[in-house]
């Protein structure tokens, strides 16, 4: 393989590559050969469906985080408990690790998602002093964390299916929980979204043009 | 290798970043090893020696051990005389009536039907191959398809869930873990153990020379 410094991308080769099963084609090929998957050199409407799930995505954590998760039913009382409530009564009841896991999962990383996806997202449009190295990372990361914020949704499910102790106690989901888990669901789909070569495109077309200055 | 060699190159024998675009000329790494992305360090391509076996043979694990979970109870819990038990569809089909239906159906699929399908797909498109046969029909598409699938597997999530549900509902109820949970557990393992031995490019070309073996085939 060659060096850093010698890498030509496919279409500087006049060539288009399939993101699917990396496959190369002679440019302007509509459909890879291979595995079918449609080809474009760049995704240019990547943009705007990134924006479209990421506004879906946030306007679903709103009420995620306002209504209750779970409704919990004990001998005489009912307790309605929000993703921070929840956090809160699980460390002050001697359990400050799995609050710790749950804000974690249910608001720091939706939150961070939120920023490097929409910050990503602009800095291809207006350029970015991180290298593309870094960007690429952050978008990495995104693109793996994102899933596990789902865990909070897991745990109503679990809770709802299993405390159901007739008269002792019942936990019943609240409606954060639809609103929750689409939330996860867009904010993938918008991470999904977003075609990485262009992290790396800006990134040559400047580097280019401050040669083409000096 | 030069940059203009590359674009000489028959665009066949390349293979593009995925992640960045860049082009490289494919040559199959000694077994154990990896081509990365020498500028966004993304792994290309990482043969293993009979790694076809392997996965299809954890495939076929992890279909017994969904099955498994599927019926067997995960959780058990007690208070004050009252007692109760829960599968993983009881789980996943628990928000019924009303919107919440929906988020049933969805929990169904990430943690039941997606892991499923996905082990029913590697064994019917790479079972073929590993035993030299060309391959099924459709295989391509599938094959996509089970990679779609990935990231909406969530197999996992749900095991470090069931930990979490325990410890929530500790001081309320007295919980114990069942059959199912162990077996999920293990499902956990078997999926990273199938992702570190699945190399994604030796499917592909293995595919594309399969599908030359059908054709071929089918004309004699």
């Amino acid at each position: 393989m060659s060096g850093a410094s010698g890498t030509i991308t496919a279409r500087e080769a006049g060539l288009v590559a399939c993101t699917r099963c990396t496959r190369v084609w002679a440019a302007g090929t509509a459909r890879c050969g291979r595995c079918g998957k449609p080809l474009v050199s760049r995704d240019t409407h990547s943009l705007s469906r990134v924006w479209a799930w990421w506004v879906a995505g946030v306007l679903c954590y709103i009420p995620a985080n306002l209504y209750p998760m779970l409704r919990t039913r004990m001998l005489f009382t009912t307790s309605d408990d929000t993703i921070i409530q929840g956090a809160i009564e699980l460390a002050t009841h001697g359990a400050p690790v799995v609050a710790l896991i749950i804000l974690i999962a249910s608001v720091a990383i939706p939150m961070g998602k939120f920023a490097a996806i929409g910050w990503l997202a602009v800095s291809v449009r207006r350029g970015s002093r991180a290298t593309p190295q870094a960007r690429h990372r952050l978008y990495e990361i995104v693109e793996y964390i994102g899933r596990w914020s789902m865990i909070d949704v897991f745990v109503v499910a679990i809770l709802t299916a299993l405390v159901q102790l007739n008269l002792a106690a019942s936990i019943k989901p609240g409606p954060a929980a639809l609103a929750f888990a689409l939330s996860v669901i867009f904010t993938m789909l918008s991470a999904q979204a977003f075609d990485p070569r262009l992290i790396w495109d800006r990134a040559e077309d400047d580097t280019r043009a401050r040669t083409s200055r000096a | 290798m030069h940059s203009t060699d590359v674009a000489q190159a028959d665009p066949g024998d390349l293979i593009a970043c995925p992640q960045c675009d860049a082009l490289y000329r494919a040559r199959m790494p000694d077994h154990g090893r990896r081509a990365v992305c020498t500028r966004c360090h993304t792994v290309l391509i990482a043969p293993r020696r009979r790694a076809g076996m392997i996965i299809i043979a954890l495939a076929a694990a992890q279909l017994v051990l969904v099955l498994g979970a599927v019926w067997f109870p995960f959780l058990r819990i007690s208070r004050q005389g009252f007692a109760n038990e829960a599968t993983l569809l009881d789980a996943a089909l628990s928000f019924s009536g009303g919107p919440l239906l929906l988020l049933s159906l969805a929990v169904t699929a990430l943690i039941v039907l997606v892991p499923l399908a996905r082990a029913v797909l590697t064994i019917y498109v790479l079972g073929p191959l590993v035993f030299d046969r060309p391959a099924p029909p459709g295989a391509l598409r599938l094959f996509a398809f089970a990679e779609a699938l990935r990231p909406w597997s969530m197999a996992e999530i749900f095991a470090l869930g069931c930990a979490v549900a325990l410890v929530k509902v500790a001081d309320l109820a007295h919980l114990s873990f069942g059959p199912a949970f162990w077996m999920f557990a293990g499902l956990v393992f078997l999926t990273v153990i199938h992702d570190r031995w699945m190399c994604r490019w030796s499917v592909w070309h293995a595919l594309e020379r399969g599908y030359g073996a059908r054709k071929a085939q089918v004309a004699a």
